[in-house]
């Protein structure tokens, strides 16, 4: 056991560190700002002043080692600067915008997981029928297809041509969680047909494997029944590979989440950083880059974590 | 030739009707300034008309034939200038990500050491950027020129084509034929480019096209987004957001560019399984 604690902290350590260096490229990006560049965004009229200025302002005239530990003590502090373009502080204009795409997140993964993770056993049971060439084929082709072509047919389907849902999500912070739920049904719904592709290919390719194993084999020899076999014998050595798939997937949902966003002008953090990425508003681009990033990280530190807790087999090293 | 028209006999339904799809696109947007009626920036026509088979079409001579775009230009021309600057892009992109990731790859499997340290280490830390907030970091502060598009989407992709080749050149390294160069008294360039690389080529040629494909949708991504390529030069992912707009009132001018860059990925896609298909040597199951 203590073996696996070590192995565990190992990986936390590892997480942190790499969230260090993450914090610290974002950081060197804006750093590497050129000096023109600071006059492209200002305009051509600027005057040396301003440019002057708008430096002081992002901080660019200190040291960098002093403005990168100002910036990060600021930001465990839950001070993460004050945007360029309206001068508010950051903090303020994501904390629901943050929220809404957790909600929206939450709700995509809560529908896809169970999803996924029984079709993909499905036909990985029924390798080979014509159900699971039907999974296949249906699965290959949404996810080598674009995202938001998804989400404009469901919307030409759902919203134009049968008005069931609204094409727009547009959520305030007062409707209740029903409202709230029936406003973003499309892109939750784009959300889960992309993630749960995914998801179930993944998934099914783990059972498949499992199922090949000799273990698996001699089970079934011995005359064992076939629910026995899947419950007892492979769903232990499946699980792992199983919560991998899952966890991976949400860290893939984070990231399709800011297309979707885009799509239903849902008011989240994606849009609004694909919003300050077009006005150049650096200290937001920041500081919601450096959220997705920690997020990101974060999910694969529990996937690895659950892949040695689950699997006896990753807690020895080689 | 008659070994490509052989070749082709055996590859199945699928995998033709992918070929068939990249074959049209890549004449597209070949001949896009010669073939398409009308060109990228030409306003032919009113706002949204629709396509030419339905009842309110408006007569154009040449044919409007996918009806006209959200500033009345013609649909049908721009989707064929559009292959032309996305594909065109695309290959550019994925070709520096291979070319990079490829030869890095090779370096770190035959240096080893330190140089394989260095270079893997620098590669897993920009993988554990989700791959979208990485672009929007550097597109926000170099801005959206399509030097910076292509060198941005080219470094993501050549962290995965690096990780690929360098297992694979791995795994050629250790034979004996790679050992035998060296005591020959072979250079690290000779043993990388005729010893590896010629081993390597056919899960680099799968990678390629699954590479392609992520380039490609992630161009698309971005432009989508307002941060690709800027107007008005064509391309299907902005040609699907200048014209999203007209989806609300059940116009689906949004969704024919969205389907044409769908229709490539999943046709590239079913090319490259069946090649995978073929290069692992699974016989099909009776």
């Amino acid at each position: 056991m203590n073996n696996l604690t070590t192995m565990i902290l190992k990986r936390l350590a590892f997480g942190v560190l790499t969230l260090f260096v993450i914090s610290g490229l974002i950081f060197l990006a804006v750093q590497a700002l050129p000096g023109d560049l600071t006059q492209a965004i200002l305009g051509r009229s600027a005057t040396p002043e301003t440019v002057a200025a708008f430096r002081h302002e992002l901080g660019l005239d200190l040291p960098p080692h002093v403005r990168y530990f100002q910036w990060i003590s600021g930001i465990i502090k839950g001070d993460l600067g004050t945007s360029l373009a309206n001068k508010r502080p950051i903090s303020e204009l994501i904390e629901t915008r943050l929220y809404n795409t957790m909600f929206l997140a939450c709700a995509a993964a809560l529908i896809s997981i169970p999803i996924a993770v029984g079709l993909g056993l499905m036909a990985a049971l029924y390798r080979q029928s014509y159900l699971d060439k039907l999974i296949s084929i249906s699965t290959l082709s949404l996810i080598s297809v674009p995202e938001y072509f998804v989400a404009y047919i469901l919307v030409a389907l759902l919203s134009v041509t049968f008005p069931v849902f609204p094409s727009l999500a547009s959520v305030s912070p007062d409707m209740g969680l029903w409202d709230r739920l029936y406003v973003i049904a499309l892109p939750v719904m784009t959300l889960t047909f992309v993630v749960t592709a995914h998801m179930m290919r993944m998934t099914r390719a783990a059972i498949i494997n499992v199922l090949g194993s000799p273990y698996i084999e001699m089970a079934r020899l011995k005359g064992i029944k076939k629910g026995r076999v899947i419950l007892n014998h492979a769903l232990p050595n499946a699980l792992s590979p199983i919560i991998n798939v899952v966890v991976l997937n949400l860290a893939y949902l984070l990231v399709g989440v800011v297309l979707i966003e885009v799509v239903f002008v849902y008011p989240g953090l994606g849009q609004l950083l694909v919003d300050s990425v077009s006005k150049r508003d650096l200290p937001v681009v920041q500081a919601i880059s450096l959220i997705f990033a920690a997020i990101f990280v974060l999910l694969n530190l529990i996937a690895d974590v659950l892949a040695i807790v689950t699997n006896p087999k990753h807690r020895y090293p080689k | 030739m008659r070994t490509a028209i052989n070749l082709l006999k055996h590859v199945n339904w699928s995998a033709r009707l992918g070929l068939a799809v990249i074959v049209i696109n890549v004449a597209c947007a070949f001949f896009a300034p010669w073939v398409a009626p009308y060109s990228e920036t030409e306003v032919v026509g009113d706002v949204w008309e629709p396509v030419m088979w339905s009842a309110e079409a408006v007569p154009h001579n040449p044919p409007v034939i996918l009806g006209t775009d959200q500033l009345g230009r013609d649909l049908f021309s721009r989707l064929m200038y559009g292959a032309r600057n996305t594909i065109g892009l695309a290959l550019v992109t994925t070709a520096l990500a291979f070319g990079v990731g490829a030869l890095l790859g090779f370096l770190a499997a035959t240096m080893k050491g330190w140089v394989d340290m260095l270079l893997s280490r620098g590669v897993d830390i920009l993988m554990a950027f989700p791959t979208l907030i990485f672009a929007l970091v550097v597109l926000s502060v170099m801005g959206t020129s399509t030097t910076v598009l292509i060198v941005v989407i080219a470094l993501i992709g050549a962290t995965r084509v690096y990780r690929i080749s360098r297992a694979v050149a791995m795994d050629i390294e250790v034979m004996e034929y790679v050992e035998s160069a060296r005591l020959r008294g072979e250079g690290l360039w000779w043993v990388m480019k005729d010893e590896i690389l010629p081993n390597a080529l056919s899960p680099l040629v799968a990678e390629f096209g699954l590479r392609f494909c992520f380039v490609f949708l992630f161009i698309s991504a971005l432009s989508f987004l307002g941060l690709g390529l800027q107007p008005p030069t064509a391309d299907w992912g902005s040609m699907v957001r200048e014209n999203a707009a007209a989806i609300s009132f059940g116009i689906l001018t949004p969704l024919i560019p969205a389907a044409a860059i769908a229709l490539l990925t999943v046709g590239l896609n079913l090319v490259v399984d069946w090649f995978l298909h073929k290069a692992s040597g699974i016989k099909d199951v009776p």
